[in-house]
């Protein structure tokens, strides 16, 4: 009997004498169910508390709590419409760029002799690689086009001016860097096309005077287009800018938050035109 | 707050920044410079001048066609290493060129003037024609029209056995002029051979 756990266990004289459970009994099995009820609330509460509590203890540590309400509940001007998207769209293109060229890091070997059949294997025999090589190929295109998108909105909208002049320059410069990026990844399939591209580029490079041939060595790595270009393009495709893109993104960041954003062009002058009724 | 102290000319605070500044900056040089000169090395390096490569024998090349022949300009990068060249007997008719003479065989390298993509010979219309930008070629290998900015590059021809040799390459100006080897893309004509370096290639 006492081996068998407490649920299982017949209660003292339970069926021996059930006919014969008076009041006393029946109130206190109630007061019992109660207590069992109110326990269940209580750890359902407990378990609710847990991700508040988390947050609370890493809020207590860091101090996020002011920034991040600051950041994520700012004031937006009257007119915010979906071009202001536009931004946040071409940096999920950039995290989705990254996440998936990790991953395709893991089966690429960046020299001249495997590059090539090593893309090959991920097309053809990874499971789901042509996805991501597609989603990583697919997405540089779209990532250009988005930046560029979001050029022209702060350019047409005037949102450049003082004072944020500092976060098109930055902005500017991100371009530039992206631009790299579709340059230097371009070469990594090392197909026909990819390699004579690229070796149009360089040479490009090389038109400039005095300089030019100088700049198309360091970016071959050498008189020749070969081993060292390929390996040295991978590097700053995969470390070097990409580095410099998340840093330069969180500045970028954190001037949009500090300065705010600026109303739609075309605000402001209806509201010139209320004050030239007025002074009519 | 100099003068703490008889004859004190900087503070402890000024020498304490500076000393942790230098030390910061001392550093960090003493990893970036290395690094950058391990990335900046080839623009400076010297890459051995090319080897003659023997390309067949005498009687597999004629006057008044061009026959390729491949030839590797880098070792170590399996197919991507090699190029072709377009060879040919010199004809004392057509090839007057001065500075040429001494060729004994006429080498042409496919690669473009404009931005060096890879020429193809076409024995119908005597022309090479790049396949990127349109450039087109004479049979000497001097511009016939589009893009291009200077006759294609040559390469230096011995004969030593009956066989045929090809050897370190050199770049043309539209005069036929021989000079040391340019990228493509550069100009050579006039003041431009001197606007242009000359780098280091096979």
């Amino acid at each position: 009997m006492k081996l068998l756990p407490g649920p299982l266990r017949r209660r003292n004289g339970a069926t021996k004498e059930g006919a014969k459970v008076d009041g006393r009994q029946r109130q206190d099995e109630l007061v019992r169910e109660r207590e069992k009820e109110a326990e269940k609330k209580r750890r359902k509460d407990a378990l609710l508390e847990i991700p508040i509590q988390t947050i609370g203890w890493l809020d207590e540590r860091t101090g996020g709590g002011p920034f991040l309400r600051g950041f994520l509940y700012r004031k937006v001007p009257r007119g915010t419409n979906w071009f202001y998207t536009l931004g946040s769209a071409t940096m999920f293109a950039f995290v989705s760029q990254a996440v998936t060229g990790v991953f395709l890091a893991m089966y690429y070997r960046p020299s001249a002799t495997e590059a090539y059949p090593s893309v090959q294997h991920i097309t053809n025999d990874v499971f789901l690689g042509e996805f991501v090589r597609g989603m990583h190929k697919w997405g540089a295109t779209v990532m250009v086009v988005l930046i560029f998108a979001h050029m022209g909105r702060v350019f047409f909208f005037g949102a450049y001016k003082y004072p944020r002049e500092l976060n098109w320059i930055i902005g500017v410069v991100l371009v530039v860097l992206t631009l790299m990026m579709a340059l230097t990844g371009y070469l990594l399939p090392f197909d026909q096309r990819s390699f004579w591209a690229t070796v149009v580029a360089v040479n490009l490079n090389s038109s400039g005077p005095i300089i030019g041939p100088y700049l198309a060595d360091f970016l071959r790595g050498g008189a020749e287009f070969g081993a060292t270009t390929i390996s040295r393009f991978y590097a700053i495709h995969m470390l070097l800018i990409p580095g410099l893109i998340a840093a330069l993104i969180g500045a970028h960041l954190y001037l949009v938050a500090k300065l705010g954003t600026t109303a739609p062009p075309w605000l402001k002058a209806e509201k010139r035109r209320e004050l030239a009724q007025e002074e009519i | 707050m100099p003068g703490a102290f008889e004859g004190e000319t900087v503070t402890r605070r000024a020498f304490m920044t500076g000393g942790v500044l230098a030390a910061g900056g001392i550093a960090t040089a003493a990893f970036t410079l290395p690094a950058l000169g391990f990335a900046l090395g080839p623009v400076f390096s010297r890459t051995e001048a090319r080897n003659w490569q023997d390309v067949g024998a005498e009687g597999d090349f004629n006057p008044l066609t061009y026959t390729s022949a491949v030839t590797t300009i880098d070792p170590y990068t399996g197919e991507t290493g090699k190029t072709t060249v377009y060879i040919r007997r010199r004809d004392p008719s057509r090839d007057t060129a001065k500075e040429l003479l001494k060729y004994p065989y006429v080498a042409i390298s496919t690669r473009c003037m404009h931005l060096g993509c890879p020429v193809r010979y076409v024995q119908a219309s005597e022309r090479f024609i790049c396949p990127c930008h349109g450039g087109v070629y004479l049979f000497d290998g001097t511009v016939a029209g589009g893009p291009p900015v200077r006759p294609l590059d040559r390469f230096e021809t011995k004969v030593q056995n009956g066989r045929v040799y090809v050897g370190k390459r050199f770049s043309l100006n539209s005069k036929l002029e021989k000079f040391k080897p340019r990228d493509p893309s550069n100009h050579l004509d006039g003041v431009w051979q001197y606007i242009y370096p000359s780098r280091p290639t096979t």
